[in-house]
């Protein structure tokens, strides 16, 4: 439970983690159009090739892209079975004609083609979450937004309460085992009873947690004042973040199938 | 009755699989009525061990057995949390309800005790203390004071009329009168209700003056298991596993160097002045 | 170098003044210990140096700067230029000109340490005031190997212990380059083993010259200071070297304040007739004297 951060980064060393976070996020919003753009199932191999690619350079254990689909799984069925029920379609399979429903090659292709596109897109995310840390997608995030900061658009604030957020996940983690330990030997039981008893239980927990996020909240204000923090005007960083030739390869290469992907959609 | 240990040994696991041992085959009793004072290292496993005598932790491997029930059976566990009553480091956290008798009464209700029997042990427990009825019973916990507080989340563990009472560092952060006063509520449970108290602390001051017994932890394993004034009295070997010695006892180790025989085994500034005042003698 | 002068503070909802009429001078390169129990008012008459808190009568005066007067900020701004010279860009928060000047680690190693990594909190204050990055890098190292840090700089602030959290907030301070370090309550959470790491650190940095103001209520912590100051009802009752301070045990007792063990020990052995001088402070100092009237 201790060492649980949001994300699910996993260190390494490869091509891809020692891309500059703004590349991968750049990455990732033109592999999403790439996703988009194709209509076709079979089309949908030049996303999944490049996914495939990605995966390899990572060194990431391909365990961790079944686990980060785990989660949506009921999701993915529940969809797939609803396409089969809902889409129209003449190509009857099988002879299963019920009158009112029947089970027609078109609605099998689309279930497919909208469940292989979800996996893609939860893939492709996952990879930048498992190859960057969260610290390092804050600090991209904040550069890529700054330039709304001219719409008043809160960049840096943004990115300093995910800093802290992120500081603060296992401090409260911790925090929240001691108060459940306390109340525990006060007699307070969280196992049993039904569902509206156990939510109801978890009110000793819940308050004092609060109850010190603010006065940590407090206490971390004061200190980072006393730290001459002043919002994010005139702030320097000591990580600079800096675009090297890979990460314009990267670009290039993740261009060249975005186009590859329009001409084929052009010409078939 | 007493507090029997045997062969308790215990590893966090991480991942799924088990670490190194926090705790390494500990046996011996706690007896009914003693003040038991547990030093150690950061790291030692003090706070494992205290988790394992009212079952928050469970014993793996060998046994715990409060006043005849043993933790292993997962039934026991109920009862055993009545008897022994938990007070953790810096317990004015654990703090929740709206008012100071609300929050004070949540162990009791949680006992099934009738309204009647909960009352007159929460108006007890403020009492014990040292928090007026009328002052506080109504006010909500998060208006108080520091020691207020600290005071309040302990009578909420008293309220439980437990028969042992750990605490894990309850003077932290409390300034000299509050650690005093924390002190003497103490010896008043002890002497006056017969609990037994097991308090981990790293003040050897404090150990020295109230403790019946020591145990001292290194490393999951048990070092020394005495009175006081025998385990002060192996100050080197104390210092070298990083604890630190009464005050009464640094002076006695600066006397020794200089040549002057004191007795190794005198740890409190009443023995101290004592020897002084009969003459000097050798033990 | 920090002068209060007249300074009351009163606290909003408050019924009667946590300072009141308190008027010090604590000089360069001085080692001061503020001791009083809890409400004594130490800990707000910390935050005044800073300028966290602005007196509601008098002033306090950090550098020849007033931390209260409007107008003075801005001119202050405009010559603080000496020693923010690192940075092309304005320093625009309030106060900030006294903050880098004075550094200030607070009770809960927890609650003021900002980022994940430890080289990276640390970098935060220099980040603020818009140091070069090169020079940030410099000064981050030559801050973490102060406090002796140096081999944990990527380490997760959360696998650190208590005294290594408290002296990576130090390192954090020092990078500021501040002049003054104040410790508010630093060592109450810390085990003994970090309350010592901590101590030995601030003694090393006093050593090198920083004006360290060390608010605590152990007093077996202040033996080894230039000056203790001795809080109580929100008025200084005593000021003056440990020595001096030691021999009025009854106003410490009234203070509720318990004085080391070997002050305690020497007035006892005195009424026994012994002749101990009011240097006795420590146990070695005890037993030396003691010695040869044994």
């Amino acid at each position: 439970m201790r060492d649980i951060t949001l994300g699910q980064f996993v260190a390494g060393n490869s091509v891809i983690h020692r891309l500059d976070p703004r590349t991968k996020i750049g990455m990732m919003i033109l592999y999403i159009v790439m996703t988009f753009l194709v209509k076709d199932i079979w089309f949908m191999s030049i996303p999944f090739l490049y996914l495939v690619l990605e995966l390899i350079l990572s060194g990431i254990s391909l365990r961790y892209i079944l686990n980060s689909l785990k989660p949506i799984r009921f999701l993915l069925i529940l969809m797939f079975l609803l396409n089969l029920f809902f889409t129209k379609g003449e190509n009857v399979l099988f002879g299963i004609d019920l009158g009112f429903w029947k089970l027609t090659g078109e609605a099998v292709l689309q279930s497919f083609f909208l469940s292989i596109r979800i996996i893609l897109l939860v893939a492709g995310a996952s990879m930048l979450t498992l190859t960057t840390s969260p610290i390092a997608l804050t600090d991209g995030l904040e550069k890529l937004l700054s330039p709304l900061k001219i719409f008043h658009f809160p960049a840096h604030e943004l990115a300093m309460m995910m800093t802290i957020a992120l500081r603060f996940v296992p401090t409260l983690m911790d925090e929240s085992d001691k108060i459940r330990n306390a109340q525990m030997s006060r007699g307070a039981d969280f196992e049993s009873g039904n569902i509206f008893k156990r939510v109801k239980s978890m009110i000793p927990i819940l308050i004092p947690l609060f109850v010190s996020s603010f006065r940590k909240a407090d206490e971390l204000a004061i200190a980072m004042e006393s730290r001459c923090y002043h919002g994010g005007d005139g702030r320097t960083r000591m990580h600079q973040l800096k675009f090297r030739i890979d990460d314009l390869f990267a670009i290039l290469i993740t261009l060249a199938f975005v186009a590859a992907l329009i001409v084929i959609l052009v010409l078939f | 009755m007493s507090i029997v240990i045997n062969h308790l040994t215990y590893a966090y696991t991480q991942g799924g699989k088990p670490l190194d041992p926090t705790l390494k085959d500990l046996s011996f009793t706690i007896e009914e009525g003693s003040f038991l004072g547990i030093i150690g290292h950061t790291g030692s496993g003090k706070s494992t061990f205290v988790k394992h005598l009212n079952g928050l932790l469970p014993c793996e491997k060998g046994t715990v057995v409060v006043d005849g029930h043993d933790l292993s059976q997962k039934s026991e566990r109920k009862t055993v949390r009545s008897l022994v009553g938990m007070v953790f480091q810096y317990p004015e956290y654990q703090l929740f309800a709206e008012t100071v008798f609300e929050d004070v009464a949540f162990g009791p209700r949680n006992m099934k005790l009738d309204e009647s029997e909960v009352k007159s042990r929460v108006e007890n427990a403020m009492a014990l203390v040292g928090l007026d009825q009328e002052r506080f019973s109504d006010r909500s916990p998060f208006e108080l004071s520091g020691g207020e507080r600290r005071r309040a989340a302990i009578a909420g563990v008293l309220a439980m009329h437990p028969k042992y009472l750990v605490l894990d560092e309850p003077m932290a952060g409390l300034d000299p009168l509050g650690r005093r006063e924390i002190l003497a509520l103490l010896e008043t449970l002890r002497t006056e209700s017969g609990c037994t108290i097991i308090m981990i602390s790293h003040s050897m001051d404090d150990i020295a003056n109230h403790a019946t017994k020591v145990l001292v932890l290194e490393k999951g394993s048990v070092l020394m298991y005495d009175t006081p004034q025998s385990v002060f009295s192996h100050s080197e070997e104390l210092q070298r596993i990083g604890l630190s010695v009464p005050g009464i006892t640094k002076i006695c180790i600066e006397l020794n160097r200089k040549g002057i025989m004191i007795p190794a085994s005198i740890c409190t500034e009443d023995e101290f002045l004592t020897w002084f005042r009969e003459g000097r003698q050798h033990a | 170098m920090i002068r209060f002068d007249n300074v009351t503070f009163q606290y909003e909802k408050a019924d009667t003044p946590a300072l009141s009429d308190i008027n010090l001078e604590i000089r360069e390169g001085e080692f001061v210990a503020i001791v009083g129990h809890n409400g004594s008012g130490k800990s707000t008459l910390a935050k005044h140096v800073n300028g966290l808190l602005l007196p509601t009568q008098g002033g306090v005066t950090v550098c020849g700067m007033q931390t209260s007067n409007e107008d003075d900020i801005l001119k202050i701004r405009q010559k603080v230029g000496q020693y923010i010279i690192a940075s092309p860009a304005e320093i625009t928060g309030n106060g900030a000109p006294y903050r880098q000047k004075v550094g200030m680690a607070f009770q809960n190693p927890d609650n003021q340490l900002v980022t994940t990594v430890v080289e990276e909190d640390v970098a935060f204050g220099p980040e603020n005031l818009g140091v070069q990055p090169s020079e940030i890098r410099e000064r981050v190292d030559e801050a973490l190997a102060s406090v002796g840090m140096t081999a944990f700089a990527q380490f997760a602030v959360h696998h650190l212990s208590g005294g290594q959290k408290q002296r990576i907030a130090i390192a954090g301070i020092l990078a500021l380059k501040p002049q003054i370090l104040v410790l508010d309550e630093a060592t109450a959470m810390l085990d003994p083993s970090g309350r010592s790491e901590l101590l030995e650190t601030v003694k090393k940095l006093h050593e090198e010259g920083m004006t360290v103001l060390m608010v605590t209520q152990y007093m077996e912590e202040t033996t080894g200071c230039d000056r203790i100051i001795v809080m109580k009802g929100g008025k200084v009752v005593l000021d003056g070297s440990p020595a001096d301070v030691f021999t009025h045990t009854d106003i410490l007792t009234a203070s509720n304040l318990i004085p080391p063990e070997p002050v305690i020990v020497r007035d006892a052995l005195r009424t026994m007739g012994y002749t101990l001088s009011d240097r006795v402070l420590t146990a070695e100092q005890l037993a030396e004297e003691l010695c040869p009237s044994l």
